[in-house]
């Protein structure tokens, strides 16, 4: 139990997708305008990172890794050249789902969401915890921990960056950095803030 | 001529057209340090008050006084201490010249108030007055080419950056990081009250990223070449707080007393928190410095330091440190005092402050005794929490509105 707190911890702050790997950077900078968005969006990628990464992990291990075949009677087979379409697939598949049931139930989000909602597709938040999961050989019930982890350190970072830009209304950004410009150099020292937790080791 | 009029004789010549008229915000900035300004606000709904946003930096800037000259007394006597007991070697340059001149040759050898003082003055006033001119130098830029005021908050931002340094670093270093945290952490927003993090630890931060060597470790924390010792914290994360009797230096004892008085290795403002606590009860009495941030501060270290007492280990000797000794060692005061407050990169909802606070308490200690990497977390922390500081206020005002909402229908 307390191996799946450490990592689940340590996925949302030490390797959080935005702030420490950069990862999700379009829509990160695109949806942080209001933190009503920011927060749905936030939620809408828990919840499929949530459940994209148990999948993908269940396909890696029982179809595509070398030899994970042998269940079907072929030991010899590799499939994992097959990965990242596969995994995107599934990300496809879901984000699909997702986007008919919020346009149904919770239409004020989906239209706030607009294009982007499809654009978590490729989200790069998404499938590199696919990856991340592949590369560190993480067991099913790791995978659940880590990309319910994954999905709420990028949804902090995203809300905390939108209650920043939403301050900074305020402010008075020289002409040629206003608007993106500002963003990155934002998010840049917001990373600072998160060096606290560099060198945990949990 | 009295000052009033020979301000006014001048004005013209900054106003548009004039001969100086790029300079105005230096003019402007002269005349407001001496008078109020003249203009006020037009329309309803204000409140008259003597005291606006200059007055509160100068107090503020004020109040880091005591904590400065004692942070220049305790470096001085302990710098002087070490040469004596043959740890260190006298200063050459600058610095022995003028001591040897007015404290006769063997200096050190009997250190009273006066000379301890002069040699902490050596070792801070030139990291001092960098900052002050470095940073100087970019707000008037700003100003001029963007036309707004230079601001007091400037003064603040500085001496508190200088006093988070520890006393050997580089003066290029002192450069550097006072212009990373004006420009970057502050006026590329627009200036004082813009920004989200505080400047002076942006600045600071930046520094221990980029040059680790020279501001953590334990070469640099007393003023004087050649003296190696650590500070409170980093024995404490090594032995915890019974390896700190053992491992009393030349310069100190490590009893609880010397760490609140100051006689200390450390930055210049930390060392001493009895200083920083008469500094900020002047701020807290003036309503200058918000009593939620700082009892939130307070009471987050207590708590978390506590349960981190009861969870007890026995492999890290700091989840034992009890709280009245995270208090005193290391910048947790300072931080506290006059970091964690800055009105602009704290939360500005009074439900919100306290919860701040808290958070900042909760991250120093938790930085301090999991984070192998860091011995000191008051400057992260405070950073982290500025980053979810406008948040508090959003759920804060939200929670207001439902409630609202709730009591009219």
């Amino acid at each position: 139990m307390e191996y799946y707190l450490s990592l689940f911890i340590r996925s949302i702050f030490i390797d959080n997708m935005a702030l420490a790997f950069f990862l999700g950077m379009c829509t990160f900078l695109a949806i942080s305008k209001k933190i009503q968005a920011a927060l749905g969006l936030g939620i809408a990628v828990i919840v499929v990172l949530t459940i994209t990464v148990p999948v993908n992990n269940l396909i890696y291990n029982y179809l595509l890794a070398d030899g994970a075949l042998a269940w079907a009677g072929y030991p010899d087979i590799d499939l994992s050249f097959l990965g990242l379409l596969s995994y995107i697939g599934v990300i496809a598949a879901i984000v699909q789902i997702m986007e008919m049931f919020l346009d149904k139930f919770v239409p004020a989000l989906y239209n706030a969401l607009g294009v982007f909602l499809p654009l978590i597709t490729v989200n790069c938040a998404i499938l590199g915890a696919s990856l991340f999961m592949v590369e560190r050989d993480y067991g099913f019930a790791e995978s659940v921990v880590f990309g319910a982890g994954s999905g709420v350190g990028w949804a902090l970072a995203i809300v905390a960056l939108a209650g920043i830009r939403e301050k900074l209304k305020y402010s008075d950004v020289p002409e040629g950095l206003r608007g993106l410009g500002i963003t990155f150099i934002t998010v840049g020292l917001m990373s600072l803030g998160f060096m606290s937790f560099g060198g945990i080791d949990l | 001529m009295s000052l009033r009029g020979m301000l006014d004789d001048l004005e013209p010549h900054f106003h548009k057209g004039g001969k100086w008229e790029k300079w105005y915000s230096l003019y402007e900035a002269v005349d407001t340090i001496f008078y109020s300004p003249p203009s006020v606000t037009k329309n309803t709904a204000h409140v008259r008050d003597g005291i606006d946003l200059k007055r509160i930096m100068i107090t503020v800037w004020m109040c880091t006084f005591p904590a400065m000259f004692a942070g220049m007394f305790f470096h001085g006597g302990n710098a002087m201490e070490a040469i004596a007991a043959g740890a260190a070697e006298a200063p050459v340059g600058m610095t022995g010249w003028i001591m040897s001149t007015f404290g006769g040759a063997e200096y050190w050898a009997q250190p009273g108030v006066l000379t301890s003082m002069l040699y902490g003055a050596c070792l801070f006033l030139p990291l001092y007055a960098t900052t002050f001119i470095v940073g100087g130098f970019w707000e008037v830029l700003f100003a001029t080419v963007r036309k707004h005021e230079i601001n007091e908050g400037f003064f603040v931002t500085s001496v508190l950056f200088a006093l988070t340094l520890p006393p050997d670093i580089p003066l290029w270093q002192v450069a550097l990081g006072i212009s990373f945290g004006v420009v970057v952490g502050k006026e590329v927003f627009g200036g004082t009250g813009k920004n989200f993090l505080n400047p002076a630890l942006t600045g600071r931060a930046f520094l221990y990223f980029a040059y680790p060597a020279q501001i953590s470790g334990d070469a640099v924390w007393v003023g004087a070449d050649g003296y190696t010792g650590a500070t409170a914290l980093g024995i404490m994360a090594a032995d915890g707080v019974e390896g700190l009797a053992a491992a009393g230096q030349a310069v100190t004892d490590f009893s609880w007393m010397s760490a609140f008085l100051g006689d200390v290795p450390g930055s210049f403002g930390e060392v001493s928190t009895l200083a920083i606590f008469i500094g900020g009860a002047v701020l807290l009495a003036m309503g200058i410095a918000s009593w939620r941030v700082v009892l939130g501060v307070f009471v987050g270290m207590f708590l978390t330091s506590t349960l981190l007492n009861l969870i007890g280990s026995d492999t890290n000797p700091m989840f034992n440190v009890p709280w009245y000794w995270h208090l005193v060692v290391g910048g947790f005061a300072f931080g506290m005092i006059f970091m964690a407050t800055d009105p602009v990169s704290a939360a500005m909802t009074n439900t919100g402050r306290l919860y701040y606070g808290a958070l900042i308490g909760f991250m120093t200690v938790l930085i301090r005794c999991v984070n192998p990497a860091f011995p000191e977390g008051i400057m992260l922390a405070i950073l982290f929490a500025n980053l979810f500081a406008p948040l508090f206020d959003y759920f804060v005002v939200q929670a207001n509105i439902k409630r609202r909402m709730a009591r009219s229908v």
